[in-house]
């Protein structure tokens, strides 16, 4: 090889190992938050609003309150591409940044969930999978560093059953009638499937499962046999393309749109606008309100996009469902560190320390009020056991413009999916050897 | 200058024979284990270890394994990330159901598995060749996936379809698997296997064995006629190769991810071997690694650089650069050497043993 290629290539191994061992050197009073994103990829029409929704609320409390508890939060987007084997490099490159560490990795993946929490519950990093999986982690006996709220996919199953048995007419009802769900091939889509197994049991319903292979662009054979089978709902647990697809399907072999339902995953702006006039009707579940008339929104649109300055997205987008709920999760994970500096001290905090801020959390209608969430936010209380809190789900409508609320907020069968959980974590400690923590030992003092 | 091997007289046909016949390759292979043993864990990041050196060991595993394969034997096979898949779900099964069984047994017990699935679905070979036997590896990579996702009996009928590694230990309370294992323990664990098979690997495609593989691959009517048999000969390559790739893909999901959803060994998982046997270097166990290298390692780095440069780049523009970058990359290597950087490597040892004199 010549000496000038040789210079070069030695030049850049030197390169990338000074990049490799050179920290951000830059760490005083802050508070690190990794920020797992995909902004490429078949499901970045849902990941960059979330992604942005999530980085605004940081800068505006950087900007309005200079950090939390006069800390500033910094940030840094690492790509996963909804990736696993990225999810687990970008949260193993990241973890260990200055300050003090990752305080907390919110992963908006259910596959990367399950790829770190062995690694973060080592690193002692919580993992905040808010409404994704793993639902049976909301037995925080066996899952320390695994938080689950406001909702999971087991509770959110219930309630869409719940809001189906009150359309027609009674649980009763729903004796012999058929229930479809089509679902995302992998552990995300595959998560609801046991309550809807035991609800069809109990209630009598027949239920159908069409799984769709990610991404989710191929589904003409799906909703084919959806329109031979002619179920009288369906319910969607999609992410990414597949919803949109599935919804141009849904409206190509005429199915009915107020009888097609979608988890809070797959009700948001990108899923219904493609389909355009014919996704009129669709109704999704949510776990959050939705819309923009809330003081932290507004306050968003004054300190990120007001007056000449830019936030991550353009100021129409701020709203939508998708970065409404990027908000309320940075919203829950700046409280909890709010709650956590109360017993450790206005500081950076390690994510231990955050841990138990997070495991404090205390979501009642006076501090979301303070927050500025009213409606936005649903109260909660995490508990040692109980790391998902609140379990509402609110059902709404796609009338073309946006979502509307059709129903009040309902509550799941919380026993037996309680139950649920903890026999399906505990089988899980069983397999890896893990002593369950004994909750009642915990002081819950503040 | 450096290279020459005047003075180095083999004195016996063991000696003649060796692996590394010149005396400076000896030294350099000594060190590279060496370095790899020594130096790595000890100046190792957790971060380069977990996420560089085991991901990059476990690739050139499977890439050994594609490697006799497509590389030696000639038989093109899509399938990989299935046999993959079948080593994970394999080990899971075996390990879940004894749990006493040492990993090791377990790894290898979960490797004939996958031999054995590897020959079943290699036995459309002795009739099919070239793009029409890679057609067949392909619907067998797509029923392996299918079945572990229909199936729930595969991964103890959780809810998700993920399953997830046990904490397993070798020698008594060395964790590999698992929450309480070391970096280290993992790290060293991987290198070992990796090391004693591509030593296996090496020997069985300078043996008999890999002549006849070779013999296929370059003319297989002519082989049949001097008395190599197309049948044990090919299946044999489908089953050493499958072994390879159980054990590889076992240890991705064991050691490396921790736990592992069917989705993982998906046709993507399949190319990317594909790719990095190619950009390797075919019918090269040192292909192997160079390709493994270069497919995780050139990501990784395109996506640093400009950070550690300090510019501050959207995360979706590295993204979409990243995968420019790379694909212009392996065009480029396949026009500059299109037998591989292995072929870059050879060409590299001749030159030096000319140097300074370039003629």
């Amino acid at each position: 090889m010549k000496l000038q290629k040789l210079c070069c290539v030695v030049l850049g191994v030197a390169a990338f190992g000074f990049g490799m061992a050179a920290e951000n050197a830059m760490a005083q009073n802050e508070q690190f938050i990794p920020r797992l994103v995909y902004r490429t990829g078949p499901y970045a029409p849902n990941g960059i609003p979330f992604a942005d929704g999530y980085a605004d609320y940081l800068d505006m409390i950087n900007a309005r309150d200079g950090g939390v508890g006069g800390v500033k939060i910094t940030y840094e987007e690492c790509e996963t591409n909804y990736n696993n084997d990225k999810g687990v490099e970008c949260y193993e490159r990241l973890k260990n940044h200055a300050p003090t560490g990752a305080t907390v990795v919110d992963p908006l993946s259910t596959g990367i969930t399950y790829a770190l929490i062995e690694r973060a519950t080592a690193d002692k990093i919580p993992i905040v999978s808010m409404g994704y999986g793993r639902a049976d982690a909301s037995y925080g006996a066996v899952f320390p560093y695994v938080f689950t709220y406001p909702t999971t996919y087991w509770d959110g199953a219930d309630t869409i059953i719940t809001y189906i048995a009150k359309q027609e007419g009674g649980v009763d009802k729903l004796k012999g009638k058929k229930i479809a769900l089509v679902y995302h091939d992998s552990a995300y889509g595959k998560e609801p499937i046991p309550t809807l197994d035991k609800l069809s049991a109990a209630d009598g319903f027949t239920f159908l499962k069409f799984p769709v292979s990610p991404p989710g662009i191929d589904q003409k054979a799906t909703w084919l046999q959806i329109r031979q089978q002619r179920p009288d709902y369906v319910l969607m647990w999609g992410w990414g393309v597949m919803n949109s697809t599935a919804i141009k399907e849904a409206a190509a072999v005429g199915y009915p749109m107020n009888h097609f339902i979608g988890v809070w995953w797959s009700g948001a702006e990108p899923d219904v606008v493609p389909a355009g006039d014919s996704a009129k009707g669709y109704k999704a579940a949510q776990l959050s309100g939705v819309g923009r008339n809330y003081p932290v929104i507004n306050d968003i649109l004054k300190y990120v996009y007001g007056s000449g300055k830019t936030g991550h997205t353009t100021a129409d987008k701020v709203g939508e469902v998708l970065y409404d709920r990027g908000v309320m999760n940075a919203m829950m994970d700046l409280e909890a560190l709010r709650i956590a500096q109360t017993r450790y001290g206005k500081k950076p905090l390690t994510g231990e320390q955050m841990r138990w801020g997070l495991e404090h959390l205390d979501l009642t209608p006076q501090r979301i009020a303070a927050m500025g969430g009213t409606g936005l936010l649903q109260t909660m209380k995490i508990t040692c056991a109980d790391h998902e809190g609140g379990g509402s789900v609110r059902i709404t409508q796609w009338d073309g413009k946006a979502f509307h609320p059709v129903s009040d907020w309902i509550k799941p069968h919380q026993d037996m999916i309680r139950d649920m959980y903890k026999e399906s974590a505990l089988a899980y400690a069983k397999e890896k050897n893990i002593t369950p923590r004994d909750c009642s030992q915990i002081s819950e003092a503040r | 200058m450096l290279y020459r091997e005047t003075g180095q007289f083999k004195t016996s046909y063991i000696a003649d024979q060796a692996i590394f016949p010149i005396r400076q390759d000896r030294y350099l292979a000594a060190a590279l284990l060496v370095v790899a043993y020594v130096a790595v864990p000890i100046l190792g990041t957790e971060y380069w270890l977990l996420t560089i050196m085991i991901p990059f060991l476990v690739f050139a595993l499977a890439a050994i394994g594609l490697n006799i394969l497509t590389g030696y034997a000639g038989q093109v096979s899509l399938g990989t990330g299935g046999f993959m898949a079948v080593g994970a779900f394999a080990t899971y099964k075996i390990t879940t159901s004894f749990p006493g069984l040492n990993i090791v047994v377990v790894f290898v017990l979960a490797g004939i598995i996958t031999a054995l699935v590897g020959v079943m679905f290699g036995w459309p070979s002795l009739r099919i060749k070239g793009f029409y036997l890679a057609v067949a590896t392909l619907a067998s990579q797509f029923f392996l996936i299918w079945m572990f996702n229909k199936f729930p009996w595969f991964n103890n009928y959780t809810a998700s379809g993920v399953i997830s590694a046990p904490p397993r230990a070798v020698f008594g309370h060395f964790f590999v698997t698992g929450a309480e294992a070391n970096p280290v323990d993992k790290y060293l664990f991987v290198l070992t296997t990796v090391v004693a098979m591509a030593f296996i690997a090496k020997n069985l495609v300078r043996g008999r064995v890999g002549r006849s593989w070779m013999a296929i691959r370059d003319m297989d009517i002519a082989a049949e006629i001097i008395g190599i048999q197309p049948l044990q000969t090919k299946l044999l390559a489908f089953a050493i190769s499958s072994f390879y790739c159980g054990i590889s893909g076992a240890m991705w999901a064991f050691i490396y991810t921790g736990g592992v959803e069917a989705l993982a060994f998906d046709i993507d998982r399949s190319f990317q071997i594909l790719f990095m046997i190619i950009i390797g270097g075919l019918g090269s166990i040192l292909g192997s690694f160079l390709g493994a290298a270069f497919i995780v390692l050139v990501p990784i780095f395109l996506e640093y650089t400009p950070m550690s440069l300090g510019l501050n780049i959207p995360v979706n523009y590295i993204s979409n650069m990243q995968s420019m970058i790379f694909g212009a990359l392996i065009v480029f290597f396949l026009i500059v050497e299109p037998r591989g950087l292995a072929r870059l490597w050879q060409t590299g040892k001749e030159k030096l043993r000319m140097w300074p004199f370039p003629y």
